[in-house]
């Protein structure tokens, strides 16, 4: 069965998501072809038309080409994808401080609690 | 394109659609979501010719829906519609020999894609493999337009993903139209481009699911229940 997606956050979005953490993982490689449309659909039971706006979306800003009659592809530049990474990380770290604010924490308590935690992961490694 | 036009049905003194009007754009998954006895598959009825409005028309693609709209139309029933007393097979050759666009090819790719015996009766069937059938002979036709009256309904999670699963690969959205109805929000909503809300045989509204997603910050569920409580 399909992995579940977040209620309240569009669709084709969270779609572009996946796709972006997969090549920031390496599970998807630099110039590798992406599933077809209709392959993605079945394999997240997703509306096919979902997928195209997503792929679409992704084609806007670059990250993968479309060759006409062979698919789609992730893109050979290592500038748009080294972009792309940044802009991951700059957005898990907005979600991660605006939750905390939202609790109350301080700056300080957030550094020395990140600060804190890496420390323990690698005394666990 | 199916329009609904005006359309009122009543069966004796009771009302099941009052003046609705609705359009359905091609190429688009469609889902009908209400309550039990809103009308939904009153309307599914409707534009299947199966019943005739009492005000009001009904077009699919510009012609009227009668009987014979069934050229362009497969429905597919709540009930369980086929001889018990077939097997698999018999039943596919059935519908074969009943529907001239019936592509026998697509047909057995899905039994096998659904996983079915072709040797057994359909007496000895599980519900889920019932429910599985009934989707093969109705995707196996090729229509503009395909209505499913409750597909998922009283299956476990297996078989509603096969036949999700199936519903995506096998149905060509280039050329094809499809209407569901159903209660099984969460599952079906990624599946949807548009819904439908009906509420007493009245449309509440008709929108872009995404879009609900974007404006509403609303799940389909919770859309329902927002709508359904003003």
């Amino acid at each position: 069965m399909a992995q579940p997606f977040n209620p309240s956050v569009p669709i084709y979005q969270q779609l572009c998501e996946r796709i972006k953490n997969k090549i920031i993982r390496g599970e998807l490689k630099i110039g590798e072809r992406l599933p077809s449309v209709r392959d993605l659909a079945i394999e997240s039971e997703v509306n096919p038309n979902t997928v195209q706006r997503a792929y679409r979306e992704l084609e806007e800003s670059g990250i993968v080409e479309k060759k006409r009659g062979q698919g789609t592809f992730v893109t050979q530049e290592p500038d748009i994808l080294q972009h792309m990474r940044e802009q991951q990380k700059i957005n898990h770290i907005r979600f991660f401080v605006t939750e905390m604010c939202e609790m109350g924490f301080s700056e300080a308590e957030m550094l020395d609690g990140l600060r804190d935690y890496l420390e323990k992961k690698e005394d666990n490694v | 394109m199916i329009q609904l036009e005006e359309v009122t049905k009543r069966y004796l003194t009771k009302k099941a659609l009052q003046t609705v009007s609705l359009q359905f754009e091609p190429g688009h998954i469609v889902g009908l979501i209400g309550s039990n006895g809103s009308g939904k598959s009153t309307t599914l009825k409707l534009i299947a010719g199966l019943l005739r409005p009492t005000s009001g028309t009904v077009l699919v693609d510009g012609e009227v829906a009668c009987r014979r709209i069934c050229r362009k139309v497969a429905y597919l029933s709540e009930l369980d519609a086929y001889y018990s007393f077939f097997t698999v097979k018999q039943t596919v050759d059935f519908y074969e020999q009943t529907f001239a666009d019936f592509n026998r090819e697509k047909a057995e790719e899905m039994l096998d894609f659904m996983k079915l015996d072709r040797t057994q009766k359909v007496r000895h069937l599980s519900k889920g493999n019932r429910g599985r059938l009934k989707i093969v002979v109705t995707l196996a036709r090729e229509v503009p337009y395909i209505l499913m009256d409750e597909p998922l309904s009283g299956l476990d999670p297996m078989v509603r993903s096969s036949i999700i699963k199936g519903l995506i690969s096998f149905i060509d959205l280039e050329k094809q139209t499809v209407l569901i109805t159903t209660h099984e929000l969460q599952e079906i909503e990624p599946l949807l481009d548009t819904v439908v809300l009906i509420r007493n045989g009245v449309i509440l509204d008709q929108k872009s699911v995404e879009e609900i997603r974007v404006s509403e910050n609303l799940s389909l569920v919770d859309w329902m229940v927002e709508k359904y409580e003003q």
